[in-house]
């Protein structure tokens, strides 16, 4: 569960936004400059709420009145941004098993299979990031999220930065993400037909504020 | 021309022991000190950075009589050295060593700055959601990342130090066996009437090291920067 009701001022853009969702996939959808990666990033720790909570899984991330704010690297939490991120200097198979290192985890090696297998990422271990195609990045960075054992997985335009054809390729794996890896998924896009796939319910962002929320059905009354 | 008298070996022998112990010591302190000026911003910055570059700027007698005043025998921080953990610097090879390390340190730090400001923070991002403390996100990717930064700036300093002539020679005299350096046997050789080719003989070996360290820094760096582009 993720429940949410904050505010932030950023420059002249303030944002504000309250919701609880118990999906599996909570979409946020809205044009660029709607907030989406504001929103997303305080979620994820890395901007605090000037005022608010924040509760993640039954655990109060933020709460600004009791003076709360869990760093970013103690939420457990994944996060697979638009542009993959992974660590130049580390193989694909470090890159994979950094997360369970820094968080202190036992190996898992059929955790790991799973989500290797899940992501068709078995041929790459031994490759550099530097030799992948975006597309391939982006399974590896999601495999990574993943094997951190995150209690919530932030996922912000994870395919904006791929053309048509490689979106379609990534598509079905973030499906079987959803289906099958058991981990709640905050989805960030600006694409409602990307959402209509993925999302269980949608939160609409609009200058900073939330328009609507509810199903998926919500994206096409228009905003 | 080519027989290296044992005075001239232990004048090389010494420079190198004095220049890789300024290093070695140095760095960490570089290290740390290059992370505050890229990555924090605190009260005095702007001074703190002033400092750290003044040996750069400053006389080089200068700098080597203000260590002879504060790490002396009766200097401030010399004198406690001395009476509660016995370690002397002055007419010393320590303080030869103490020389080398503040006036190579800007030529150090600036390198590790610099490659540090060019880590791209969106990576110690990614680590810090992946539940890295601030600590071991410095450790695992900034410091990596930063590598080519830190030999460069490791190569830099000690070419620096295995060179430095005027605060060593005014710190800790010129003492053949304790703290005559290649730079200070150099200056006593041109002094006395046939000293010409012992003389000759050291300068040459101050280009090989010199021109060493410069192919060493160059090996290192395109080493780690191909390592870290991915390849």
């Amino acid at each position: 569960m993720l429940r949410v009701d904050i505010q932030k001022q950023l420059g002249e853009f303030s944002l504000t936004a309250s919701f609880t969702s118990e999906g599996r996939v909570t979409g946020l959808f809205g044009a660029s400059g709607s907030g989406k990666t504001s929103l997303i990033n305080t979620i994820a720790g890395l901007v605090r709420p000037d005022r608010g909570t924040i509760v993640i899984d039954g655990e109060t991330v933020d709460d600004t009145a009791a003076g709360i704010h869990v760093p970013t690297w103690r939420r457990r939490i994944g996060y697979v941004f638009q542009d993959a991120r992974l660590f130049p200097h580390l193989d694909i198979r470090q890159n994979l098993d950094y997360g369970r290192r820094m968080n202190g985890l036992t190996e898992d090696p059929a955790q790991h299979k799973r989500v290797v297998d899940l992501l068709d990422i078995g041929a790459l271990l031994d490759r550099r990031p530097g030799k992948l195609s975006g597309g391939e990045r982006q399974r590896v960075a999601l495999g990574r999220a993943l094997l951190s054992k995150p209690r919530l997985l932030l996922l912000d335009e994870p395919l904006g930065a791929l053309d048509e054809s490689r979106k379609l390729e990534i598509l079905p794996y973030l499906v079987r993400l959803r289906d099958e890896a058991g981990v709640p998924m905050v989805y960030v896009s600006h694409d409602a037909a990307e959402l209509r796939q993925l999302a269980t319910q949608i939160v609409m962002l609009r200058r900073g504020q939330v328009t609507a929320f509810g199903g998926v059905k919500v994206l096409t009354a228009g905003g | 021309m080519f027989e290296i008298s044992p005075t001239e070996w232990t004048a090389i022998l010494l420079s190198l022991r004095v220049a890789v112990i300024a290093t070695l010591v140095a760095t960490p302190f570089g290290i740390a000190l290059a992370w505050l000026l890229a990555r924090r911003d605190f009260w005095g910055k702007s001074l703190v950075d002033a400092v750290v570059h003044l040996p750069l700027v400053l006389p080089p007698v200068v700098t080597g009589y203000l260590l002879l005043l504060t790490f002396g025998k009766r200097g401030l921080v010399g004198g406690w050295l001395a009476d509660h953990l016995g370690i002397v610097f002055a007419f010393r090879w320590t303080g030869a060593a103490l020389a080398c390390g503040v006036m190579s340190f800007p030529l150090l730090v600036r390198p590790i700055r610099l490659s540090i400001e060019a880590v791209d923070r969106r990576l110690e991002q990614a680590a810090e959601t992946l539940g890295a403390a601030p600590w071991r996100v410095f450790a695992t990717v900034t410091l990596p990342l930063a590598l080519p930064g830190v030999l460069a700036g490791m190569v830099l300093g000690f070419a620096k130090a295995i060179g430095e002539f005027g605060a060593t020679i005014t710190f800790v005299s010129n003492i053949p066996g304790e703290t005559q350096t290649i730079s200070s046997a150099i200056y006593s050789l041109i002094q006395t009437p046939d000293g010409d080719t012992a003389a000759a003989r050291l300068v040459i070996i101050s280009v090989v090291l010199a021109v060493g360290a410069l192919v060493a820094a160059e090996v290192f760096a395109r080493r780690a920067t191909a390592r870290l582009h991915g390849q």
